[in-house]
């Protein structure tokens, strides 16, 4: 899709609820008024396939699978530059976040890299309580692609030369260090 | 002062310098330093897209245990992503219904957040509670003549700038001059490092870093206060110079670290060997 692109409307299924299901986060998403500036601050824009500006606009008119399927939510590196820039002081980086939530929730597939990334760090968290980089690493790379690894052996056997990388034995079964949190939470959240 | 410290996944591991850096500083200027028991990670910004109340909860967890520890401390904290999870949170829990659902999940934990708990960013301590002339008085071996360019990064800064302007912040120019450095001045000072890209989009990523590095080239070493900041600026250079087709070679050190060697902290104490690109050259130039 271009900018001079125009969209007709009742061609694309619609689901006018879509702003709905961001809020709260999304509550002023439609008092946007498309300047721009949110496009203009990000770092990554020029890499996106839907830019931000463009993006805000789609929610508004309801186009979930367009949002949901373009890779412009997983290119979002969280600086917060668009929120801290916009005119009308919509929080847009909380609401990344919240599609973040809905792309995975639906399984969506194209950007397995990115919510690989995510579900893999959520585990590492949850079973050891804190972060065990070189263990994330390891399990990043093997479920999505083992090959890059290879890219990163020279940079990797440096980093561990330098001290950077400690070697811990990753536990394979028993209770995580945060189950019962997590699972505490899932609960609650079923309950809304 | 007295402060508890949250250190963090990061400072634990792979910036261990930062952490041992920050310790050698704070003590001598005269500040009480004692370690959070028990605490668990931030969630960073992974667990807010897992779903809103973790997002919330895994800070809290924290939160709650400093609040049990001892009331009036503030935590430092010098992860810029763990200080973004828990502004997020205290800045949530204003709101008595959030804070609730918060503490219904803690219970398994035995663990009850009051909202009360004050988090504060490393480089704020720094800059704020003391003065230049505290910190002129303790320099033993002034940095005359390195030219030091301020990284910030942006979850510092942004979106909770409660020390510092989200655009153009300032507060690591103090500390650097009266440390007698030079402070190099650049237009990337407050831009996004790329955090995750480096590792899910790297084409990308290391754009944004190349951006950094090509507007820093001019300077001795570039000064950071965030654990992904210094990772990825410092660990890609090699990769950055392939793909950008120009040799980057720049040492990028933590601030506090700087501040160690100024008040003659050795060398090795502060972990200079651990970075990837090396600082001692830099380092060689200084006055002995």
């Amino acid at each position: 899709m271009t900018s001079s692109e125009v969209i007709n409307l009742t061609a694309v299924k619609r689901d006018l609820a879509f702003g709905d299901r961001l809020i709260p986060a999304a509550q002023h998403l439609s008092t946007c008024i498309q300047c721009g500036t949110c496009t203009a601050s990000c770092p990554s824009a020029a890499a996106m396939d839907i830019t931000p500006r463009m993006m805000w606009r789609m929610v508004q008119l309801g186009m979930v699978d367009e949002v949901l399927h373009s890779k412009t939510m997983w290119l979002c590196s969280i600086c917060y530059q668009c929120q801290a820039r916009c005119p009308r002081g919509i929080p847009l980086t909380e609401i990344i976040a919240k599609l973040k939530q809905l792309a995975i929730q639906q399984q969506i597939k194209e950007w397995r890299e990115s919510t690989t990334f995510y579900l893999t760090f959520a585990g590492v968290m949850r079973r050891y309580g804190r972060m065990r980089e070189l263990e994330f690493m390891a399990r990043y790379f093997l479920s999505t692609n083992p090959m890059e690894a290879i890219g990163y052996t020279t940079m990797g056997l440096t980093l561990f030369r330098r001290g950077k990388v400690h070697l811990e034995m990753p536990k394979l079964g028993g209770k995580g260090r945060l189950d019962d949190l997590f699972n505490r939470v899932a609960e609650l959240e079923k309950q809304q | 002062m007295k402060y508890l410290f949250y250190p963090g996944c990061s400072m634990e591991s792979s910036a261990l310098e930062y952490k041992d850096s920050m310790y050698a500083s704070l003590q001598a200027l005269g500040a009480e330093v004692e370690e959070l028991e028990d605490w668990t990670c931030c969630g960073a910004s992974v667990a807010p897209v897992m779903s809103d109340l973790l997002g919330m909860v895994l800070p809290a967890r924290n939160l709650a245990l400093a609040e049990r520890s001892d009331g009036g401390r503030p935590v430092i904290v010098g992860c810029s992503a763990c200080f973004l999870s828990f502004q997020r949170t205290i800045e949530a829990a204003a709101d008595r219904v959030r804070l609730e659902k918060m503490n219904q999940a803690l219970e398994v934990e035995g663990l009850t957040y009051h909202g009360k708990a004050q988090v504060r960013h490393l480089l704020d301590v720094l800059a704020n509670d003391f003065k230049r002339s505290e910190i002129e008085a303790k320099v033993k071996r002034p940095l005359t003549g390195l030219k030091v360019a301020p990284y910030y990064g942006c979850q510092t800064v942004r979106p909770y700038a409660s020390f510092d302007d989200g655009q153009a912040p300032h507060s690591m120019v103090g500390i650097l001059e009266a440390l007698g450095a030079t402070v190099y001045h650049h237009l990337h000072e407050a831009t996004c490092c790329g955090t995750a890209l480096l590792t899910t989009k790297p084409e990308i990523g290391m754009g944004i870093v190349g951006t950094i590095l090509e507007d820093t080239t001019a300077a001795d070493c570039i000064a950071t206060v965030c654990p992904m900041c210094h990772m990825n600026l410092d660990s890609y250079q090699d990769k950055v110079s392939r793909v950008m087709g120009k040799k980057f070679h720049i040492p990028v050190v933590f601030l506090p670290q700087l501040i160690g060697l100024a008040f003659g902290v050795s060398e090795e104490q502060l972990l200079f060997k651990r970075h990837m690109v090396p600082v001692g050259p830099a380092l060689a130039r200084l006055p002995a």
